[in-house]
């Protein structure tokens, strides 16, 4: 326990005060993982493939679009470059985190850096700044124990959850994603409420050609670049 | 366990992990224009909004289930209710308007 002796206790504060915030997150994977562990079956991986897969990659969407690839016999490289292509989207989320973290040590980052999903990331990132290490760490920590945990509940009994639970918890994640956005509204007004407006409808736009993971991606910088535009029209305006 | 899917997962994981790692451990963002810094805090609220729509409208046959279920995720966060309520309370209203519809 070599990590728990330099931890202090603000540290471990942030840490537990992480750990409660993940909550929803773990919530809301659960009927994702149910369902990624009995398809994992139905693909022909084994328990300990899916488990693995889960504790290893830690990303829904691509580990869905694995299984699917592996159905159809694609091959490894084939696999892996997709992979790369659905989760290269976390490089512009783990950019946002850096600008609104405390830079904390570099063991730290590299640590929570692997549980850098989008709902990791959007509970870690819209809490008080600076985001402290140890919090955005337990939120993942949570998230990813629901994750790996249910992935394995999913293998061995996913066939025994009534359908009405795993179809109204679909909307857990969303509701997650709204529960998030409306106190950054409420306090922070119609800057959130525009970007998320601009994200949406480039998203809803893009996702006519691209795939999810490139649509979130390019809706993402599009707004955040159409807005610093119009802000800035905005301000020099105001100059003159 | 079969070893190519030992290789593919292994491989999966290594190229998940790695957009995640590098800017963390690269970006020295302190002396970057203010103008990409101010980009990079706004992403959050970007994403949430396009992670919300449209996948909201398809988690069901009908797009009014996803909606109503946002609905009713709006009106909780709106009242200050915390996160596990907002998502046990969109869950739960989701649930009984199957059981009753």
């Amino acid at each position: 326990m070599e990590s728990a002796e330099t931890l202090n206790s603000t540290e471990i504060n942030w840490f537990r005060r992480g750990i409660a915030a993940g909550i929803p997150i773990a919530f809301g994977y659960m009927p994702v993982a149910v369902t990624f562990g009995l398809l994992a079956g139905a693909t022909g991986l084994s328990g300990s493939e899916a488990v693995l897969m889960s504790m290893l990659v830690f990303a829904g969407a691509a580990q869905y679009m694995a299984l699917s690839m592996m159905a159809l016999g694609s091959g490894a490289a084939e696999i892996i470059t997709a992979t790369f292509i659905v989760n290269f989207r976390h490089l512009l989320m783990s950019a946002s985190i850096r600008e609104r973290a405390e830079v904390g040590s570099k063991r730290s980052r590299a640590l929570y850096g692997f549980f850098l999903t989008d709902e990791v990331f959007a509970v870690s990132s819209t809490s008080e700044l600076p985001v402290r290490s140890h919090y955005i760490t337990g939120v993942g920590m949570i998230a990813y124990g629901s994750w790996v945990g249910f992935t394995g509940v999913g293998y061995f009994a996913g066939s025994f959850l009534p359908g009405l639970l795993t179809e109204s918890m679909a909307i857990a994640l969303y509701a997650l994603f709204i529960a998030l956005l409306i106190p950054s509204v409420k306090k922070e007004g119609k800057v959130v409420i525009r970007l998320a407006f601009l994200g949406a409808v480039f998203n809803a736009v893009f996702q006519l050609w691209l795939s999810t993971g490139w649509s979130i991606m390019s809706a993402t910088i599009l707004a955040v670049i159409v807005y610093e535009g119009i802000d800035q029209k905005i301000i020099r305006r105001g100059q003159t | 366990m079969n070893m190519t899917m030992l290789g593919i997962i292994i491989g999966m994981g290594i190229v998940t992990y790695i957009p995640r790692l590098l800017p963390l451990l690269t970006l020295q963002t302190e002396n970057w224009p203010g103008w990409s810094r101010r980009m990079l805090a706004r992403v959050p609220y970007a994403v949430l909004g396009a992670l919300i729509f449209p996948g909201v409208l398809y988690i069901h046959d009908s797009i009014w289930f996803g909606i109503a279920g946002g609905a009713v995720a709006v009106c909780l966060a709106y009242l200050g209710a915390p996160l596990i309520a907002v998502v046990g309370g969109s869950i739960i209203f989701l649930a009984v308007i199957q059981l009753v519809v």
